[in-house]
């Protein structure tokens, strides 16, 4: 009888609560309904979200960690950029994993994060990203969400169809946008058609350390390849690919390329290509590109030219590659978790094609070809067509894939995101995005076992859906709950950079490893000052290196003279903290380069060149303590012609 | 029932053998910024971080209010000596069990091997709590942090010997560790064992 009351009161209390709402409702649309979406993305102080999720950063070159559903960022996980926050790209010892055939380059335009996988599931231990600019493909460790490894792709230029995965993680492949004459030469841009190539390349990952190889790259016709995903399940084996400019223009892309009603998805079999290059096929070509690998236990990253690539002619492995005819220059190429369907969007039209892996099988086993293009079959469309969607949208880019069978497709251009059955190929249901989306992304939805909760869609333009910040803006992104039959807008929240592509996974994937601190006893850094014994100053010539430890709340040394104008002051700084989230920082006044943000355990270094005499101080950049304040010290700087020896101390 | 007793007697001295792998005493220190506390473990023969780190990070803290680094075990003879302690201990109480067994003592011995091992650890304890004292109030003149109590005294870090108190922004918990609840089952036992002796010999008589 109490419990009845209690619950009474509960009721009473509840009916107070929606009365007080409808009062002020008139100022929301719907005030019920997202008071049970604001529950729904509702992460209270203390709680953890259920997903993580990794949007690329576009032209930060960077990536982002979110976490869903409340779309909160934990992190930016430095990548191709530069990045003052904690020195990558400005620390010696990150410097060389920038570095590239055309030098160091400090910036790109990363797009596609793709998440490692063991039989088609996402496993969690690496997330790969491509550099699109300066053809790269980067590989993150998801222990200790920093770049491990760079490797740029030589003959390739714009490397859009870029970073996906096979489903044992066997290749991260990587295909060329722009086609170029390979190799590259002086010749007339006019002489484009039939001249230049595409290039798709399949960088090898080892499956103990996740260091990568390109192994081969095979040469294709001179066609744009926009985007790729792997065969799964049955079509494990397959990489496929979309096209446009099959044209072959060279100016004005935008109506030349735009003029055949069909383009092609490049189904490859990449399984016969390994075969015929492990028997000793292919053609060895001299190259130049960089092969950059962080090591864990040096700190430090080490550049390598790499001199030459192996290359493979599509027409010399019959049966390898088959080009599918596909409406309208299509854009995203998706493949569904069972491997049988394979969905081109064909950004032009109102309507997706969609292809099906046994019928492309019995096409190419009876031989029924719709001519060849540089000598590779082309099916005929109508063979290999499982279904198309009418979707009533316009402008179809991207499309990921539920636990329950349905496909859900973003337009760019009528700004929606449209859910459909696979196979029956009904519309389901249909929301606006905010506003031109581009691609979508589902935890797992480009793996063999989506988890089918919820999608965000990232969009290209935001307009008002903010408090403006002048005409330069974040992109908006929007989360729509998919558990049921028809999707929800949940919420909307700005994000970094320019999402392309992203990643994401359960974050009980992920969270139980996630690294605390480097090991000290494991730091192998040749100027790691491990104990305070170890800390000095040494001069060389000109050079003069600092053997630095940092610890709540002091530099050890940190009063340094002896040094002189021209002398170039190598900074090598061991945290000694062992506790989880203590950095320090480093900062030296005028010190043309970023500061330092040092991870418990972790050796970084920083070059000063001191120019004027004087007493210079440095300090911890990083708010470490209750001292941190305190956490500074002073470099003397004498004249070039000063005999002042070096010393240093520290308490005296 | 005599030789009941007396196996009794037996195994209850063996449980404190269990001191040389598990802890005898445990103290946590949860704060704020540390929601994960660090902890200490007190063996017979030194003192371990609950995590690996622990130890190093309480030291790093502790500097701020000028306490010593905690002992290493050839810090304090405490920690070579009460390991043969414990071994004499078990070695006495099975030969008391043993004898007893064979009837070549009375179980009055139990008894007694139990007030020794009580008197020991009280010493024990004691001894413990002057060193908690000693480490917290014997601090560095020169601390970065000098802290005074109301009344102007300076504060003192010791950790309660038993449960929990309020230092700083810390809260620290002090309570047995499985070691010492196995010192207490076989202390426990062996008192069994006096009476159940007691009770064997007055039914004899």
């Amino acid at each position: 009888m109490k419990k009845i009351k209690y619950s009474m009161l509960t009721l009473l209390g509840l009916a107070l609560v929606f009365a007080s709402c409808g009062d002020q409702g008139k100022s929301s649309s719907n005030g019920a309904l997202s008071s049970s979406a604001a529950e729904k993305v509702y992460v209270a102080p203390g709680e953890q979200d259920d997903y993580y999720a990794f949007l690329s950063g576009g032209y930060s070159g960077n990536l982002t960690v979110y976490g869903l559903p409340s779309g909160r960022m934990f992190k930016e996980i430095p990548v191709f950029s530069q990045f003052p926050t904690s020195g990558y790209g400005y620390s010696e010892e990150t410097k060389p994993m920038l570095n590239t055939s055309f030098g160091f380059v400090p910036w790109d335009d990363s797009h596609h994060p793709d998440i490692s996988q063991t039989s088609g599931e996402l496993d969690g231990r690496w997330i790969f990203i491509n550099g699109n600019n300066t053809p790269r493909i980067a590989r993150i460790s998801l222990t200790s969400f920093e770049t491990e490894e760079i490797i740029e792709v030589p003959n390739s230029a714009g490397n859009h169809s870029s970073s996906f995965i096979t489903e044992n993680t066997e290749y991260v492949v990587a295909g060329t946008r722009f086609a170029v004459p390979v190799p590259q030469r002086d010749m007339s841009i006019k002489e484009y058609k039939g001249n230049f190539k595409g290039a798709l390349s399949f960088i090898s990952v080892n499956p103990e350390d996740g260091r990568m190889d390109l192994k081969f790259q095979l040469l294709m016709p001179g066609f744009n390849y926009d985007l790729s995903h792997p065969g799964r399940g049955k079509s494990h084996g397959w990489f496929f690919f979309t096209t446009y400019n099959t044209e072959e223009a060279n100016s004005l892309l935008e109506v030349n390329a735009s003029q055949n009603d069909k383009d092609f998805i490049a189904a490859i079999n990449w399984k016969k290509i390994e075969e015929y290059v492990n028997n000793g096929g292919g053609t060895k070509m001299p190259a130049n590109y960089a092969h950059n690998v962080y090591d864990e236990h040096t700190h430090t990253a080490t550049s390598t030219m790499k001199k030459e690539v192996l290359t493979v002619d599509p027409t010399q492995v019959p049966g390898a590659v088959y080009f599918l005819p596909t409406p309208k220059s299509p854009h995203g190429c998706d493949v569904d978790p069972t491997g049988q369907y394979i969905v081109g969007n064909g950004k032009l039209s109102a309507d997706l094609t969609v292809h099906s892996f046994d019928k492309m099988l019995a096409a190419i086993e009876g031989e029924k070809f719709d001519g060849e293009a540089y000598g590779i079959p082309i099916l005929k469309f109508e063979d290999v067509l499982a279904g198309q969607v009418k979707s009533g949208g316009l402008g179809p880019l991207h499309t990921e894939f539920d636990d329950k069978g349905n496909a859900y497709t973003t337009f760019f251009i009528s700004s929606e995101v449209v859910k459909w059955k696979v196979g029956t190929w009904e519309v389901i249901d249909r929301k606006p995005t905010y506003y031109s989306v581009g691609h979508l992304m589902i935890p797992g939805g480009n793996s063999r076992k989506p988890f089918g909760k919820y999608v965000v869609a990232m969009n290209k333009i935001t307009k008002d859906r903010y408090l403006p910040t002048g005409p330069e803006m974040e992109h908006s992104a929007q989360l729509y709950d998919i558990s049921g039959e028809k999707m929800e807008l949940l919420y909307d929240f700005p994000t970094h950079g320019e999402p392309h592509y992203a990643a994401g996974c359960p974050a009980e994937l992920l969270a139980p490893k996630s690294q605390k601190i480097y090991r000290l006893d494991e730091n192998k850094h040749p100027y790691a000052a491990l104990g305070t014994n170890d800390t000095r100053v040494e001069r060389k010539g000109n050079e003069v290196h600092v053997y630095m430890s940092m610890i709540r709340s002091h530099f050890t040394p940190d009063n340094i003279e002896g040094v002189k104008v021209g002398d170039k002051v190598y900074f090598h700084i061991t945290n000694h903290e062992q506790d989880f989230d203590v950095p320090h920082g480093f900062a030296m006044i005028g010190q043309n380069t970023s500061e330092l943000l040092i991870m418990p355990g972790q050796t970084k270094t920083s070059v000063w060149e001191p120019k004027t005499p004087g007493v210079w101080p440095f300090y911890c950049t990083d708010f470490c303590s209750a001292l941190h304040q305190e956490m500074q010290g002073y470099v003397r700087v004498s004249p070039a012609n000063s005999n002042i020896e070096l010393s240093w101390s520290l308490g005296d | 029932m005599m030789k009941k007793a007396s196996i009794l007697m037996i195994i209850g001295p063996l449980f404190l053998l269990g001191l040389y792998m598990f802890p005898l005493w445990n103290i946590m220190l949860g704060a704020p910024q540390y929601p994960e506390p660090l902890g200490m473990n007190i063996h017979i023969d030194g003192i371990q971080g609950v995590s690996e780190f622990d130890i190093q990070n309480i030291d790093g803290l502790n500097h701020y209010i000028g306490m010593r680094h905690l002992p290493k075990p050839e810090d304090m003879w405490e920690f070579s000596t009460f390991p043969l302690v414990i071994g004499g201990m078990v070695a006495l109480g099975v030969l008391i069990g043993l004898l007893g067994f064979f009837g070549k003592v009375s179980y009055k011995w139990f008894l007694g091997w139990f007030v020794l091992m009580s008197v020991l650890g009280v010493l024990g304890m004691y001894d413990f709590n002057a060193w908690m004292v000693d480490y917290g109030t014997n601090l560095d003149p020169n601390a970065i942090m000098k802290l005074t109590n109301p009344d102007g005294s300076p504060m003192s870090y010791k950790p309660p010997l038993f449960g929990h108190a309020k230092m700083l922004n810390f809260d620290v918990t002090s309570l047995p560790h499985t070691g010492g609840y196995l010192m207490f089952v076989g202390m426990m036992l062996t008192v069994v064992a006096f009476f159940v002796g007691k009770k064997a010999s007055q039914a004899i008589n």
